[in-house]
């Protein structure tokens, strides 16, 4: 039976059993859930493949959200990335906030996404994995194994901390998954579970104390462009830790520093929009003007 | 520890997994319960869904339920032009029901048939829900299992023999819950079970004497 309680037993057991975390998290799930691998490997690729037909339609996106407060800037992101030579971060970064923006817009207008971990950071691991796989033209297989390691590296996260906004703040949505996407990335470049474990403490560590503080109580305003910027920041942390960057601070540790700044987090900045940018002139004016009231 | 699909999963029409996809299970849910084509639907928002129910489609996703799409079909965002389309009548309210989970909606409903049924469901965050009270019942409903659902002649016996049902035809029971208005009177045994549910163990449940009649619903 595969048993592993944090990310540093993940990791071990990959290495005494010289495999990737991947694999681990394949094998723990076939065991708990009773579903040969086979048929596991095939619902990743269904997730799969919703997350790409996601950023394709996000990227063209036009349509507003029903508040009217999200819709089109992906596409205004991919627009100007395209124009050579203009902007200061380069292409690579531009065209993973691009997809991030895009699957977030799509959420945002009703359209179809997975959770990864949440609806409101489903831009993240969807964006990082589709540019980081066309960067280093890896195929599908390659693809679900990152994705497999994302998992296991979710599943730790929701066990030792929350990736609930509302128990634990944005760091828990948007930071969970830019650990996850920090964790496929190095996944896909081929780097090993050190370096797995290394980028997610990286990532999470710079996501640390983020509020959940949503406009009107919707998954729109700061989210849609926060998926754009966290997209980017797991990137950077999956390039420090393939560039052998250690975190003085060890995963796990983030990982429970992350579950009690959730738990010092007052209720007004977790999910109830009673504070934070949810309590600005401008965003109780959107309020207002939504609901016909102010809450 | 959540399972891999808990953390990349599921696949859902967005924006919200408790506001849409949480919402748009307790419509698929009365669905269920009616057990037959809706015709009418009345909907009572209560607290953060009656607030936020147009920026999150709250109000689509259960008409969507209602008519039997599933959180992940693209058609929720159409739901309230193909409700008329399809003549389904439905009618979107707010209330105010005190001290209830806020994610609460109150549905009414009156199918094909006849048969109406009223059913209160709370989505309780990741796109999971709880229906609450059935009928006038207060009941603990996830629609994660099979489940049976009799309605009973509260008197010594009747709960064994559809037990027994169950047993004989090995299916196994999780959670079990049983009901009732007052003492002697109309009760209600909700048991989710880990196997499904044939037409044989329905039509023998449904003999038993005492019980007025059972349906069974698949998880959702």
């Amino acid at each position: 039976m595969i048993k592993f309680k944090n990310i540093q037993e993940l990791i071990a057991l990959a290495n005494e059993k010289k495999v990737a975390i991947y694999d681990i998290v394949e094998q723990y799930e076939a065991e708990v859930s009773q579903v040969p691998v086979d048929k596991i490997i095939n619902t990743m690729k269904q997730n799969w493949k919703v997350m790409r037909e996601a950023v394709e339609s996000g990227i063209q996106n036009q349509d507003k959200s029903a508040s009217g407060l999200v819709g089109g800037d992906a596409k205004k992101m991919n627009d100007y990335l395209g124009d050579n030579g203009k902007s200061y971060a380069g292409n690579m970064p531009l065209k993973v906030a691009a997809y991030a923006l895009a699957v977030s817009e799509v959420n945002a207008v009703m359209g179809r996404i997975v959770a990864c971990p949440t609806a409101g950071s489903c831009g993240i691991l969807p964006a990082a994995v589709l540019a980081g796989a066309q960067h280093k033209n890896c195929d599908e297989d390659k693809i679900i194994h990152a994705l497999f390691t994302a998992s296991g590296i979710g599943m730790v996260i929701a066990q030792n901390a929350s990736i609930a906004g509302a128990e634990g703040g944005c760091q828990a949505e948007c930071g969970s998954a830019a650990g996850m996407a920090a964790a496929a990335l190095v996944e896909l470049a081929g780097g090993t579970p050190e370096q797995v474990g290394q980028a997610v403490a990286l990532a999470l560590k710079n996501l640390l104390g983020l509020v959940c503080d949503p406009v009107a109580g919707l998954v729109e305003v700061p989210c849609v462009k926060r998926n754009g910027f966290a997209a980017v920041h797991a990137m950077l942390a999956a390039d420090m830790a393939l560039a052998g960057i250690q975190s003085v601070i060890p995963v796990d540790e983030v990982i429970d520093a992350m579950y009690k700044i959730g738990l010092a987090l007052p209720k007004s900045l977790r999910e109830t929009s009673e504070e934070g940018l949810a309590n600005t002139p401008t965003a109780r004016a959107i309020e207002k003007n939504l609901y016909g009231k102010a809450k | 520890m959540r399972g891999v699909f808990d953390i990349i999963g599921p696949i859902m029409i967005g924006p919200s997994s408790s506001h849409t996809a949480g919402a748009a299970r307790i419509g698929l849910m009365a669905r269920k319960i009616l057990g037959e084509e809706p015709l009418q639907a009345t909907i009572e928002l209560h607290g953060s869904f009656a607030q936020t129910y147009k920026g999150h489609g709250t109000d689509k996703a259960i008409i969507a339920g209602i008519m039997g799409f599933a959180t992940d079909d693209e058609r929720i965002k159409d739901a309230l032009s193909i409700a008329v389309s399809s003549g389904l009548k439905y009618q979107i309210n707010t209330t105010d029901l005190g001290a209830v989970h806020p994610n609460t909606a109150v549905i009414y409903l009156i199918g094909k048939a006849g048969r109406m049924t009223r059913i209160v469901g709370a989505s309780v965050g990741g796109g999971n829900i709880l229906i609450t009270n059935i009928d006038g019942y207060d009941v603990e409903l996830t629609g994660q299992y099979h489940t049976l659902i009799s309605i009973h002649h509260d008197r010594p016996g009747v709960i064994t023999k559809v037990t027994s049902i169950l047993s004989k035809y090995k299916i196994n029971i999780a959670f079990m819950r049983v009901s009732r208005k007052s003492r002697g009177a109309e009760a209600l045994m909700i048991i989710e079970v880990d196997e499904q549910i044939s037409d044989d163990v329905l039509e023998e449940t449904k003999q038993v004497r005492g019980v007025a009649n059972s349906f069974r619903i698949p998880p959702i």
